[in-house]
């Protein structure tokens, strides 16, 4: 049964592990994944804990449907104080991990302290052994896991791992499994870096017990249907996420030369169709795949087609990668955005974040801000493609000045550039932007300003504002489950009503974290997508478990607020331009000068836009500052906390 | 009209529903150890390939099991277990060419492929159409057609290449 994995509590620096059951009213209060790792992070960790320190606590997870007979339940979530930001960090991948893990036993594990030497763990049928990682230390990311089969002598494994940059503490290390799957935001593989732990390898053969077969089996077929049936889901199976990029750039809504033009002009080589080409060219026709049980197949295959990688395998890139080596540094080179994805794979390091830092450091090289002395020579102008994938390795092994001082991320590197150089760094609560512009949709710029992460398109991103769909449709999504007679607008560049589809969506993909399923099989970029109304269902075929739509999203509300929570008590307030629901001043001063007719020109207007987040706040039962009040908390069962439930 | 199950494993995505499926209907568990069906992986190269029974004309199983207990299915044509027969000996499991034919530990029996009485659920599952069921004679102009659309396409790009010096 789903409900009978279990936590694991594994203390590196005394090699303690304490398994528990997960008790069914916590169940109730968290569901899994995401949520109930928010939980255990505000109750295992103390306040102002160094996030590189032993003290930190790192939690990986799967949700309450993980390799259940639900649709995409692929989603491995990880969470601790990020290095990075100094806040929550989170961060979530697809794969095969998570679904071996419950396979394994478990659904949760909760890592504290410090070993005194590399190590890995070993999960493997309700056992944990800590293993010896020495001959691991210093591998990238696909080198490790392949290690660790042979070593185990299975190669079912599957293992969650850092790379080199995680080893070196860059603070935006990402955690891998796979070729490319990536936990990717907010530095936990730093956090697993700082711990000396390489890698987690998992393998189970255990039963997870389906509550009602037949019933499970041909509700999921309805929502496989539900899914493919949709164009969206269509196109993302045919160009990956590089179509949203492509579409985004087409009306201007894509960052260029860090954050000086809305749109990437002439950049046919790094278009999805392009790229589509090139998967096609050197994988063949078939040449999408898939994470566990989902029939989307949004990953590409590809090989690097020329250059110094010329026929390297990997998969992807996301949209992520195309716009961090492709658009933000104006570089318009497939070659480049390919090995610059295949690099951070290998490395084990966030693209986004690598991008986006690379992107700032340009433009602070051609404003004087930083000489070439800084940059030991290296020419870093925009559009130089070779100094980009140059800075990947030094960002990675910390290779002179400039690689050590970006890789502690952008508000540290900011504070020993000096000068003026924050003003250009294009970052919320210390996390980049995604490679988006949202000068032009006050909604999307609302998501990214309050996301419990960091500046973020994956915690509220209301992707749907862009569809203009008739009001009454706009009115029956977001009015359920909980009835809202507000003020909507399907108007892109209007401020009203996006507070509460913000609010809407922030609960949605909560829950989506908690079930432990992939966002492309909500309502993100797919209107018609299931949602609350569908989940009961599929929980309940599966598990057993009864829970009404209504109370999937109050699980969803408590778990967003036991995040606000944390993110206050390591020092949260409103309007800190570092650590506050707060944009780059840019946002409000320059106005786009790319892109469709509606959309040059646009900037965001302050006083609405406080507006907005003022509204955002009283959705969520927060108090002008953005502190939940005590009625919400009581409302939340969240005014005991810490509870020490787990 | 026998219908076979065809597997081209060039469409195959990796997701492992099938595995899922499989096991869900067969035992109401999810657990690939347990499923008749398995995508084995070269994640290094990218190459997925999903691995069931053959439902060979000529068993190994079928003729090596010491009781008997393997028989050719008349309706859905395809190689059955009886367990009311079966020992357990897992010989059938040694010499399957394809390792298709398992041995489920948990329920501590032999599992291979059924077909899931006409309707097998991995072609149910299988939107990409990895795993088809079809009928057994037109299996051969499937997989023709297949190879000739291959070889057409290279002889199109020969043409457009020219001859080399």
């Amino acid at each position: 049964m789903a409900l009978n994995r279990k936590i694991a509590y594994i203390d590196l620096s005394t090699g303690k592990i304490e398994i528990k059951p997960i008790p069914i009213d916590v169940r109730k209060k968290f569901l899994g994944g995401r949520g109930l790792d928010a939980y255990l992070l505000y109750n295992h960790t103390e306040k102002g804990c160094d996030s590189l320190g032993p003290k930190n606590t790192l939690m990986i997870s799967g949700g309450i449907l993980t390799a259940t007979c639900a649709s995409a339940t692929a989603r491995t979530h990880i969470m601790a104080k990020s290095p990075l930001t100094g806040l929550l960090g989170s961060a979530n991948m697809g794969g095969f991990f998570a679904p071996e893990l419950a396979w394994a036993g478990f659904h949760h594990l909760v890592i504290k302290g410090k070993a005194k030497k590399p190590v890995y763990l070993w999960i493997h049928n309700n056992e944990i052994e800590i293993r010896d990682a020495d001959s691991l230390w210093g591998k990238t990311t696909t080198e490790t896991q392949w290690a660790i089969r042979k070593e185990l002598n299975d190669e079912e494994i599957k293992s969650l791992v850092i790379g080199p940059a995680g080893e070196n503490l860059v603070t935006f290390a990402n955690v891998m499994t796979g070729i490319k799957n990536a936990g990717g935001r907010s530095g936990m593989g730093a956090v697993m870096g700082s711990k000396n732990l390489k890698a987690v390898a998992v393998r189970g053969t255990l039963d997870i017990k389906i509550a009602y077969p037949t019933d499970a089996l041909n509700y999921n077929k309805r929502f496989i249907d539900q899914i493919v049936s949709s164009k969206v889901s269509q196109t993302q199976g045919t160009l990956g996420t590089p179509f949203i990029w492509g579409a985004t750039n087409s009306w201007g809504g894509i960052r260029c030369r860090n954050f000086q033009y809305n749109q990437c002009e002439y950049a046919d080589d790094i278009e999805p169709e392009r790229i589509d080409e090139i998967a096609t060219e050197t994988m063949g026709p078939y040449h999408m795949v898939s994470c566990f049980g989902c029939q989307v197949h949004c990953r590409a295959q590809y090989k690097i087609p020329t250059g110094a990688y010329a026929g390297k395998y990997d998969e992807g890139p996301e949209y992520t990668s195309q716009g961090a080596f492709g658009g933000e540094v104006d570089c318009k080179s497939a070659e480049t955005v390919l090995t610059g994805n295949h690099l951070v794979d290998q490395y084990g390091m966030d693209n986004l974040e690598t991008g986006s830092i690379i992107s700032w450091a340009m433009e602070l090289y051609e404003l004087g801000i930083i000489t070439p002395k800084d940059t030991d020579g290296l020419d870093l102008r925009f559009g130089n493609d070779e100094a980009v994938i140059e800075m990947i390795h030094r960002i990675c092994f910390r290779k002179g000045w400039i690689g050590d001082t970006l890789a502690d991320g952008g508000i540290p590197a900011s504070e020993k550039i000096g000068k003026n150089s924050f003003d250009y760094l294009i970052q919320v609560k210390g996390m980049s932007n995604l490679h988006s512009d949202e000068r032009a949709t006050p909604a999307l710029a609302l998501g990214i300003a309050t996301g419990s992460r960091g500046s973020d398109h994956l915690r509220s991103r209301p992707a749907i504002d862009l569809y203009h769909l008739p009001g009454e449709v706009l009115r029956k999504i977001y009015s359920c489950p909980i009835p809202y007679d507000g003020p909507l607008s399907s108007e892109h560049t209007s401020y009203v009503g996006k507070s509460w589809m913000v609010f809407w969506q922030e609960n949605c993909y909560m829950a989506v974290d908690c079930l432990g399923i992939c966002k492309y099989h909500t309502l993100f970029l797919g209107a018609t997508h299931p949602n609350f109304e569908d989940w009961p269902k599929v929980i309940y075929y599966n598990t057993g478990l009864k829970i009404s739509p209504e109370e999937i999203w109050e699980i969803a509300e408590r778990s967003y607020n036991m995040e606000r929570l944390f993110n206050l008590r390591e020092g949260l307030q409103r309007n800190d331009p570092k650590k506050g629901d707060v944009l780059n001043h840019r946002y409000f001063d320059e106005p786009c000068t790319r892109g469709a007719p509606d959309v040059v020109g646009a900037k965001l207007d302050r006083k609405k836009f406080k507006k907005m987040i003022d509204e955002y706040y009283q959705h969520h039962g927060w108090d002008e500052n953005g502190v939940p009040t005590a009625e919400t908390l009581k409302r939340l069962g969240l005014d005991k906390e810490p509870s020490h439930l787990l | 009209m026998a219908k076979v199950l065809m597997i081209n494993y060039e469409k195959c995505t990796g997701c492992r529903i099938c595995e899922l499926v499989c096991s869900v209907i067969h035992e109401g568990v999810s657990n690939p150890a347990r499923s008749r069906i398995n995508v084995i992986k070269w994640e290094a190269e990218g190459l997925y390939i999903p691995m069931s029974c053959q439902q060979c004309e000529d068993a190994p199983c079928q003729a090596i099991c010491p009781v008997k207990a393997l028989s050719r299915d008349q309706a859905l044509d395809y190689v059955k277990v009886d367990y009311n027969i079966c020992i357990g000996c897992r010989s059938c499991v040694a010499v399957c060419p394809f390792g298709a034919m398992g041995f489920d530990v948990i329920g501590k029996k032999v599992i291979k492929c059924d077909l899931c009485e006409g309707d097998p659920q991995c072609v149910r599952f299988c939107e990409v159409k990895a795993i088809e069921y079809v009928d057994a004679e037109r299996l051969d102009m499937v997989k023709k057609r297949e190879a000739a659309q291959k070889q057409s396409a290279a002889q199109k790009k020969a043409l457009t290449l020219g001859p080399r010096n």
